[in-house]
């Protein structure tokens, strides 16, 4: 019967959670943190920043990580699965009933024209976001007093926009696996990490 | 078959996807576009849609695309596939290789993965707006859209008043709902 119990709660926050929190990302760690650590104390607040660390290194939507962490830490396999249900299933339902809708909804012309003004939002708003990252990672740097990636952040935007402004038929998905293999014979040398904890201090 | 091929090309980039949805945009962009399942504008659109919609920013694209190619079925495998590479590695990390995230190798893999993505993830912000402000043929584009200006000078002005006066930033759907109101007027005239 608690099995149940726990597995009902884990179901309703993050159905709560997926269906209220715009713009993704962070927003959705925010309410996380007033549900499953204020509220439910399923986990302290010290653990979700250790989730959030290792969501930063996984791939994937962070808010999906930590749905399977906190999941998993309160019922197990089955705990994990719900909880990832939960947070997927409201956009998915949204999503799916807008496609339905969209195509002719462009089609109007005044419609047509409002994306055409959020075309260029969307611009502004990955480049902003870009611009935070760049922001948080030279502030990391400082501290730690090495600039070798700026020198990875550099490559990877002019091979970026390279790669766009010429069309050339090149996968990022290429471009991430080798700096990926770059990171690894550079970095690897110069003992990255010589305590254990220090991954918090480097990703938060 | 459809259904597997819409499950693998989002597993595809959900395995690839680190740094959350931003990164995952010109992954996203990329596998759509070569299978030409929706066409670049549609894409831009349906990117403002998955800002002004709840959850996560990464899941919603798939949804999409894999409803419009493949029906209910189709937006499950695409969902399923976006989702399953980040649910089974948080599993493995969380239960099986507890220190696997502290290992100096996968660190220093990191270290060039990580940075190496702001940089593309910039390029791709500046190419979109770049894109917009401009027409015609790859090559000779000179020719400045004046519309697209228009909205990206009153745009940054709105960010940077906001910022000035009220110490806030403008939340990303209010800076959509303003935009397709620019759109409207400045497109219609």
């Amino acid at each position: 019967m608690k099995n149940k119990n726990i597995w009902l709660s884990l179901l309703q926050t993050f159905m709560k959670v997926g269906l209220f929190t715009f713009g993704g990302g962070y927003a959705m760690i925010a309410l996380i943190d007033s549900e499953c650590v204020d509220k439910k104390e399923w986990i302290t607040s010290d653990e979700l920043m250790d989730v959030t660390a290792i969501a930063e290194s996984t791939p994937g939507p962070i808010a999906i990580n930590c749905a399977t962490y906190v999941g998993y830490k309160q019922a197990g396999f089955w705990g994990s699965l719900i909880a990832t249900f939960g947070i997927v299933f409201p956009s998915f339902m949204i999503m799916y009933i807008v496609s339905m809708f969209l195509d002719h909804f462009l089609e109007i012309s005044i419609i047509a024209s409002a994306f055409k003004g959020i075309k260029v939002a969307v611009g502004i708003l990955i480049l902003s976001a870009g611009i935070k990252m760049l922001q948080k990672m030279i502030r990391q740097m400082k501290k730690q007093g090495k600039k070798l990636p700026l020198v990875f952040m550099v490559c990877g935007f002019l091979v970026m926009l390279i790669i766009d402004i010429f069309t050339l038929d090149f996968s990022t998905f290429y471009l991430i696996l080798i700096a990926g293999a770059l990171g690894f014979l550079l970095f690897r040398k110069g003992g990255a990490i010589k305590k254990r904890g220090a991954i918090h201090n480097d990703l938060s | 078959m459809i259904y597997l091929e819409l499950f693998l090309a989002f597993l595809k980039i959900g395995c690839f996807a680190f740094g959350g949805a931003y990164g995952a945009i010109p992954l996203i962009q990329e596998v759509v576009l070569s299978h030409s399942w929706i066409d670049p504008e549609t894409l831009i659109y349906f990117i403002a849609v998955s800002e002004s919609t709840p959850g996560p920013i990464m899941v919603n694209p798939a949804t999409y695309v894999g409803s419009q190619q493949g029906g209910v079925f189709g937006a499950v495998a695409a969902t399923v596939g976006v989702v399953l590479p980040s649910f089974i590695i948080i599993l493995l990390v969380t239960a099986v290789f507890k220190g696997f995230l502290k290992n100096k190798n996968i660190q220093a893999t990191l270290k060039g993965i990580k940075p190496a993505l702001v940089g593309i993830i910039i390029a791709t912000g500046v190419f979109m707006i770049s894109d917009n402000l401009m027409r015609g043929p790859l090559v000779s584009r000179i020719v400045i859209d004046w519309r697209g200006a228009i909205i990206l000078g009153l745009l940054t002005l709105a960010i940077v008043m906001q910022k000035k006066i009220f110490k806030k930033s403008l939340s990303p759907i209010l800076l959509i709902v303003i935009s397709a109101c620019m759109g409207m007027m400045v497109y219609s005239i």
